[in-house]
């Protein structure tokens, strides 16, 4: 990734190269600076839109209602948050049964039942068809609808066909019903993404692993369970961080519901006549976003290199030079092996 | 089925605007992806600074944000996307030379925020070339530039294709947005309208309009899968 450490695209850059580098940057940074200045900074100045009234209230703690903005935008953090551990915990969960039942279910439908008598071994053959096809359909559905649409869907439509959920907040804790429609709505998209991802983490384990399971006499369920399953975790386990963000991104749509979660607030502490600042608000509430979901990937890029060590270890021999990649050209595998 | 059947030209010109939607914006984003890539691989520090910050901020924002900042912030400092009434390209693409700015701000705020995406898929494009081939093209000679444009690119696209189209796919699911944020007439517009406003039968409409996305996400990943398993034959 850095230029120092050696990257194959170019020559390290000379003296020469360096100073002109340095000029052209200072020259551009000026300019662009400049341009600032005049696009964004005299208009938003001329709106107001950069005074102490409109921003004070969000970054200045000596401002009266500096406290007031604070807690409502943590009420609504902490809301966010609620409803995307819980999205999260389900969809995982989800995730996981989608995986199992239809991997499962393709292999009942390519399995023979010899010891059956034969009509009963066709409709259990067609029985795990109709069923292998049928989650294949609600897998397509609902990974290849927008979430928003999916989230709108339950919200909207189910209650009408008596599926509203509950009301379950706790003292102290509130978590509407309309939390729950968000919940769900995350968890149809996000649970059937996740299953996908382990489905493809399982069935992408060398066949030796099923087949030693089977040697050893584990049925086909246990195989699954104990021994394909937590290989898919550990491989998939920066896929499955990066869905988690997204979870975490997506629950900002919890707003089109009105569900209150810190989009929501902000959005209606905007139109507050004592701040009227949407444009301050947003990009507050843009940060907040920016800074957990960054230590967010940054474990799971850590957590990738980790798995990847753990399983390029054993298989690299110890003369073979390890594969150099274009812009990191052989410092991480050089690091692998003086460990290995 | 009745709703469908009755509502079909608003499903049909709903699909036609989420479509020219998504065009213009994987267009977009394309270039905008390819100019960041390009950036953070390359020999000026302060670009690679630059297209590193932007991407880090847009992947971990919400697309949300991006939307609430583009169409409400950005008419404050007098931006209205003007910049996408391309002479031309409005006859085919009729929804961008009208007054409103909502069509011009959503294709804005999906290509601004799938850029970073795209960049990220190239990156990981340009990482999968050997490192030889790079450092064949730097021995006889040829520039960063002439590097990039006839030895390492022709080859990273090879192996971005399936992560762009991944990206490309969730663009047109986050496209379903811009139908909250002041457009009228997309495929997700047309489905709040059909739900609230005239308090149609509910479920088949989702189906509908689930189906209107699919028509264009499936096709794509099962081409995707194509490409997909081609790839790993030929390795």
């Amino acid at each position: 990734m850095s230029g120092e450490r050696g990257t194959v695209l170019y020559d390290v850059p000379g003296p020469r190269t360096r100073r002109t580098t340095l000029v052209v940057s200072v020259l551009a940074g000026v300019l662009l600076l400049a341009a600032g200045y005049w696009l964004v900074y005299q208009p938003l100045a001329d709106q107001g839109e950069l005074s102490m009234d409109k921003w004070g209230p969000l970054i200045d703690p000596g401002n009266e209602l500096f406290p007031a903005v604070w807690r409502r935008l943590g009420q609504g953090l902490r809301a966010t948050l609620l409803a995307a551990v819980f999205a999260i915990l389900f969809s995982l969960l989800a995730g996981t049964l989608l995986a199992v039942l239809r991997l499962q279910l393709q292999q009942a439908s390519a399995r023979r039942y010899a010891g059956l008598p034969r009509p009963v071994a066709l409709a259990a053959r067609w029985l795990s068809t109709a069923l292998s096809v049928l989650t294949r359909v609600f897998v397509e559905v609902f990974r290849g609808a927008p979430v928003v649409i999916t989230i709108f869907f339950v919200w909207r439509v189910l209650p009408e066909v008596g599926l509203r959920p509950p009301d379950l907040s706790l003292p102290g804790l509130p978590m509407p019903s309309l939390m729950w429609s968000l919940v769900i709505g995350l968890t149809l998209y996000n649970g059937v993404v996740i299953g996908e991802i382990l489905r493809s983490g399982m069935q992408g384990l060398p066949r030796g692993q099923t087949e030693a399971a089977q040697a050893i006499g584990l049925t086909p369920l246990q195989t699954t369970l104990r021994i394909l399953l937590p290989q898919a975790y550990r491989i998939m386990l920066p896929a499955l961080i990066s869905q988690l963000v997204v979870v975490l991104k997506d629950t900002a749509l919890g707003f089109i519901i009105t569900y209150s979660e810190v989009m929501r607030v902000a959005n209606l502490l905007a139109e507050n006549p004592q701040l009227r600042n949407p444009l301050q608000m947003y990009v507050v509430v843009g940060t907040i976003f920016i800074v957990v979901n960054y230590a967010l990937s940054r474990l799971a890029v850590y957590l990738e290199r980790r798995v990847a060590q753990g399983r390029r270890v054993p298989a690299l021999p110890a003369g073979r030079p390890a594969e150099a990649t274009v812009t990191e050209a052989g410092a991480a595998p050089l690091a692998h092996e003086s460990r290995a | 089925m009745d709703v469908i059947i009755e509502n079909r030209e608003a499903f049909l010109s709903g699909l036609l605007l989420t479509f020219q939607l998504c065009a213009l914006a994987v267009v977009g984003s394309l270039v905008l992806g390819t100019v960041l890539a390009v950036m953070r691989i390359s020999p000026v520090p302060p670009l690679r600074w630059l297209a590193t910050s932007y991407v880090n901020v847009f992947r971990n924002v919400p697309l949300t944000v991006v939307f609430f900042l583009v169409v409400f912030a950005l008419p404050t400092i007098g931006v209205r996307a003007d910049f996408l009434r391309i002479p031309g390209l409005d006859l085919a693409f009729t929804r961008l030379g009208i007054d409103l700015p909502y069509f011009r701000m959503a294709i804005f705020a999906l290509l601004l925020y799938t850029g970073a995406f795209v960049c990220e898929a190239l990156r990981s494009g340009v990482n999968a070339v050997p490192a030889g081939q790079a450092e064949a093209a730097r021995a006889i000679g040829l520039t960063f530039g002439q590097n990039l444009r006839h030895v390492v690119l022709p080859q990273a696209w090879k192996a971005a294709v399936v992560p762009l189209g991944s990206v490309i796919i969730a663009m047109i699911k986050n496209s379903a947005l811009a139908g909250f944020f002041g457009l009228t007439g997309d495929l997700s517009a047309t489905f709040q309208q059909l739900i609230s406003a005239r308090g149609q039968p509910a479920i088949p409409v989702f189906l509908a309009v689930a189906a209107g996305y699919l028509v264009m996400t499936v096709p794509l990943g099962l081409l995707l899968d194509r490409v997909e398993k081609r790839q790993a034959v030929t390795r």
